[in-house]
């Protein structure tokens, strides 16, 4: 059942002994990564987000990553129910979810299967297991988890088990409400966490509710602490230093959203999608305070269009929506392209192609982002690499669909979605602010495609606009708008449009080389696998490799400088999370194989011979195994 | 700084706003064919807007795509000719960020009720301010005589050429099933009087003012619209002091009337069914149904500085403080005990 485990063939460790008085054992680390997890409904998310945020009060660098079940109230104690939190602490800035887990707080033993099958915790593995099905009166589940227990404890994981329900039933009367804080407190003890940080967060997370509620949560906090004092024989120490200056802590849909309210956008236009929806869940709540509207259209192509007509009208206008609901938007973006509308759409990646794996992170939507729509649609096309430029890459977007009157496409994904990570709050800043139209009268004979023979800019004019007045059309057409099937005007035209990628490139910086200019192997990346990728290469070059990385935040238009920099190093390589062939595999050879998207846009640009590796395995790409198949190409290179 | 005394005679003379002519609204030629409905419905409007005194740069004619969609190219006013069924969102879009515009939609039955319909039946739910015009010859046009979903059982077209297969939607009784329904009328195009009357009626109500017309197309149905047309008793007209009232001379063509009180739905839903005779005027009226726009408008004056106010709120909720240098006491006030 456990296999992967079982052949790991790790000694067996003793577990710590229970109810341990007297000195303990404190191990000093640098960071540990850490999972909640139980059933859904049980609290354990509430339970790591709580963890994480005292963390980052403290000043730990962290990285959550929720574990949610595709379902929403799966079977009670289902491998797949398994709903909870995994938060990476480490004593300097986290950029990533990091490796395998070293410690498991389960709330059964179920829950945990699913976990060990898929290799999410190290070998090793400190788990905190509930013990209260030793007695369940159901003899199966007693069965279910003496069997489980003993496997576990055969693959070699340190299994603790701890009397959680027991001691809340001490405090509460249904324990399913309380076992979260009573393990938080039990964390807190483990980590050797502010107790009263801990307490301070519990009354922020609760703060809408009773007072009640909160000095409840409190109680079973200390609870849940003061037992683990008592006892358990071991405690982690990670240094850390308070932070200097003020953090926010939030996911990257929320960064999102904040960004969308930062940029004076004024209307959001979604249609529910996993996992782009919590952002619009957030501007409901935020967005109409500042004068903003969110409005849930029927459906992802009336979303898009209505974000058309409000931006057509003179508003700043987003959609945001995951890769199914992209799809569907193609036929408006085509139009906000060849009518020449602004337009933001924020694309949260998920598993596809079709309804593929809502929750799971993948990065697969690059190609039909840039080059997307029908016929040759130019955009722009952005994907922020943090949870700090979920934020500001909104604010980007914005200014350039107005300025260039274009679709800016952002391609967050769900890792990025749904992971927190403190950064810097930042400071207000005027410019962000879209700035009035210009709506004084247009001058005689004004055309509302005057194309600049130079960049492709034209001015628009918007409806109340006096002189202005004019159609605009997806139709080929004009510098006045009218339709024009004249042999000229559609090449004209699209080169009008197609140049604004170029004027705007014109604008950009070379993306910076993450290491020594020059060396034997760039690793290139894009999106949400900026930390693991950097995580794994500073360890290759600490180890004397010569090895650099590079990120692009601007997948179209290409930042300049791109050729000189490839040219720098003998070999290159694309990590993504999007498929390419195995050039091992038996039918494929180098005339016939897929490469990752960033991979063969490069290729085909630059004429670099840029090799790829991939993963589509729905999780965020780990900086060990990156660095594992970067140790395997230098060993190539360096030979 | 000194104040500006406003002068009373300029005041006054802001009140006699400039006085629009029909050639004000007027833009190209028309490049329908020779005898389309979609010329007299040109017409109508241009004279509505005329008579409305409708500021041109303040007006948007939004369509789709068919021959009735190109409309908006030949008025002088703002339009959008956007995309196959998709002309509400577009135009809910433009309404719900600028709800002073006057904003028309055009569209064909193609375009209405098969592509877009998903959007025609959560428009009538949005109830936005839009005056709703569904061009319907019952059959495509610019794509050359395929049948649509408003075309009569048994018409032959080139996608049905043993006949259409399935009775024809009824796009009236469509719109008055659908809760928060507002405002349902219909006409014919070749009564110029009652086309115009009816336009002017729906213009006037406030909310989603959905008005059929049964238009001809002299290219792929020539004689489809001849039996009404020959007929006058094949037409009910339903007049109202609520709804239209037609001239005597006008209404002197009408030989079947009936004077239907648009308030009254049960009613409306009969006449609506019923294809022989087929109704014409004001099915439905209920100026009570809330406006999306301004159920969802917020008034607030949108400044920098409101919203940084806002987001300074949410950053608050988010944001974890160093413990020194002490954080701006405005900032902390919000979030520590």
């Amino acid at each position: 059942m456990i296999e992967t485990q079982e052949k790991s063939g790790l000694q067996k460790k003793k577990a710590p002994q229970s109810g341990a008085k007297g000195p303990k054992r404190v191990t000093k680390l640098h960071e540990h990564i850490i999972e909640i997890i139980s059933d859904s409904g049980e609290g354990a998310q509430r339970c790591g987000q709580s963890l994480g945020a005292i963390a980052a009060r403290m000043g730990y660098g962290i990285w959550t990553i929720e574990i949610i079940p595709a379902e929403i109230r799966p079977p009670a104690r289902s491998v797949a129910g398994a709903s909870g939190n995994r938060i990476r602490i480490g004593e300097g800035q986290v950029t990533n979810g990091g490796n395998e887990t070293d410690l498991v707080v389960a709330f059964n033993e179920q829950v945990l299967l699913g976990r060990v099958r898929s290799g999410q915790l190290k070998p090793g593995c400190l788990i905190l297991l509930e013990d209260k099905w030793r007695q369940d009166p159901d003899p199966a589940i007693v069965a279910s988890y003496v069997e489980t227990y003993g496997q576990l404890v055969k693959a070699g994981f340190r299994v603790l088990e701890i009397p959680m329900e027991v001691e809340c039933l001490k405090h509460v009367r249904d324990a399913r409400k309380g076992k979260n804080m009573f393990a938080l407190g039990v964390l807190c003890s483990i980590y050797s966490l502010d107790l009263q940080v801990a307490k301070d967060q519990i009354a922020l997370t609760f703060g809408k509710k009773a007072e009640s509620v909160i000095q409840a949560n409190i109680e079973l906090l200390l609870a849940g602490f003061e037992w683990a004092e008592a006892s358990l024989d071991f405690k982690y120490a990670i240094p850390c230093k308070r932070p200097t200056e003020a953090q926010i802590v939030v996911n990257g849909n929320t960064a999102l959203a904040l960004g969308v309210l930062a940029s004076g956008m004024e209307v959001c236009a979604m249609y529910p999608i996993t996992p782009a929806t919590s952002a619009s869940h957030y501007l409901a709540e935020a967005f109409e305070k500042v004068g903003g509207v969110l409005h849930q259209a029927e459906d992802e192509i009336a979303a898009c269009a209505f974000a058309v007509g409000a931006s057509y009208a003179g508003k700043c206008a987003v959609t945001i929506t995951s890769g199914p609901g992209y799809s569907l938007k193609q036929e408006v973006i085509g139009l906000a392209v060849m009518a020449e509308i602004p337009l933001v759409i924020v694309n949260v990646q998920r598993g596809g192609p079709s309804t593929g794996q809502p929750t799971k992170v993948e990065q697969g939507d690059m190609l039909c982002a840039v080059f997307g729509s029908h016929g040759d649609a130019p955009k722009v096309v952005l994907a922020p690499a943090t949870i700090e430029e979920c934020f500001y890459c909104v604010i980007t977007a914005r200014k350039i669909a107005e300025t260039f009157r274009m679709p800016v496409v952002v391609l967050s994904d769900a890792n990025l979605a749904t992971s927190q990570s403190p950064f810097p709050r930042p400071a207000f800043d005027v410019a962000w602010f879209a700035p009035p139209i210009d709506q004084t009268p247009a001058p005689a004979g004004a055309k509302p495609y005057a194309w600049d023979p130079e960049t492709g800019l034209s001015q628009r004019f918007i409806p109340g606009q006096a002189g202005g007045t004019h159609t605009l059309t997806g139709l080929a057409h004009d510098e006045n708008s009218h339709v024009a099937y004249d042999p000229e005007i559609n090449q004209r035209s699209l080169r009008a449009r197609s140049l604004k990628l170029a004027a705007l490139q014109k604008t950009l910086l070379p993306p910076p080389v993450f290491g020594d200019p020059e060396g034997d192997l760039l690793v290139i990346g894009w999106g949400s696998t900026k930390g693991a990728i950097e995580e794994a290469v500073a360890g290759l070059r600490k180890e004397g490799h010569r090895i650099s990385s590079v990120h692009f935040s601007f997948i179209q238009p290409l930042p300049p400088g791109v050729k000189e920099i490839l040219g720098r190093f003998k070999h290159h390589v694309a990590v993504e999370v999007n498929w390419s062939d195995d050039p091992n595999d038996a039918l494929i050879d180098e005339t016939n194989r897929r490469y990752t998207a960033l991979a063969m846009m490069l290729r085909s640009r630059y004429l670099v011979d840029i090799d790829c590796w991939s993963e589509v395995k729905g999780q965020p790409l780990r900086p060990a195994k990156i660095r594992e198949v970067l140790m395997k190409k230098l060993e190539e290179v360096e030979a | 700084m000194s104040t500006v005394t406003p002068n009373p005679n300029e005041c006054l003379m802001a009140l006699y706003e400039e006085r629009h002519e029909i050639e004000d609204y007027q833009k190209g030629v028309p490049r329908w064919c020779p005898g389309c409905g979609d010329n007299a419905i040109l017409t109508a409007v241009q004279r509505l807007c005329r008579d409305q005194n409708l500021r041109p740069e303040r007006t948007v004619f939004v369509s789709g795509i068919g021959c009735s969609s190109r409309l908006p190219h030949y008025m002088n006013t703002y339009g959008f000719h956007s995309l196959h069924g998709r002309a509400l969102p577009v135009a809910e879009g433009i309404k719900m960020s600028r709800p002073e515009l006057d904003v028309f939609v055009n569209m064909g039955d193609g375009d209405c009720c098969s592509i877009g319909a998903a959007h025609w039946i959560h428009a009538i739910r949005y109830n936005m301010n839009l005056t709703i015009m569904l061009h319907d010859n019952q059959i495509y046009g610019l794509t050359k005589k395929q049948m649509s979903p408003t075309s009569p059982l048994g018409l032959k077209s080139n996608t049905s050429p043993r006949g259409a297969y399935l009775e024809a939607l009824n796009p009236l009784t469509v719109t008055l099933g659908v809760q928060n329904v507002s405002f349902v009328a219909q006409t014919v195009d070749w009564n110029p009087e009652l086309l115009y009357q009816v336009l002017s009626a729906a213009y006037r109500h406030k909310g989603f003012s959905f008005v059929r017309i049964v238009q001809r197309c002299p290219e792929w149905l020539p004689k489809m619209m001849d039996p009404w047309m020959q007929d006058a008793s094949k037409v009910l007209l339903l007049q109202h002091p609520d709804g239209v009232t037609l001239s005597p001379e006008s209404s002197r063509l009408f030989n079947n009337q009936e004077a239907h009180d648009p308030s009254d739905i049960d009613r409306a839903r009969e006449i609506a069914s019923d294809i022989d005779p087929i109704p014409v005027g004001v099915l439905y009226r209920n100026p009570e149904v809330p406006c999306y726009e301004e159920v969802r408008h917020d008034p607030h004056l949108r400044t920098s500085a409101f919203v940084q106010h806002g987001l300074e709120a949410e950053f608050d909720k988010f944001t974890v403080w160093p413990e020194e240098p002490e954080a701006p006491k405005s900032h902390r006030k919000q979030t520590r005990k």
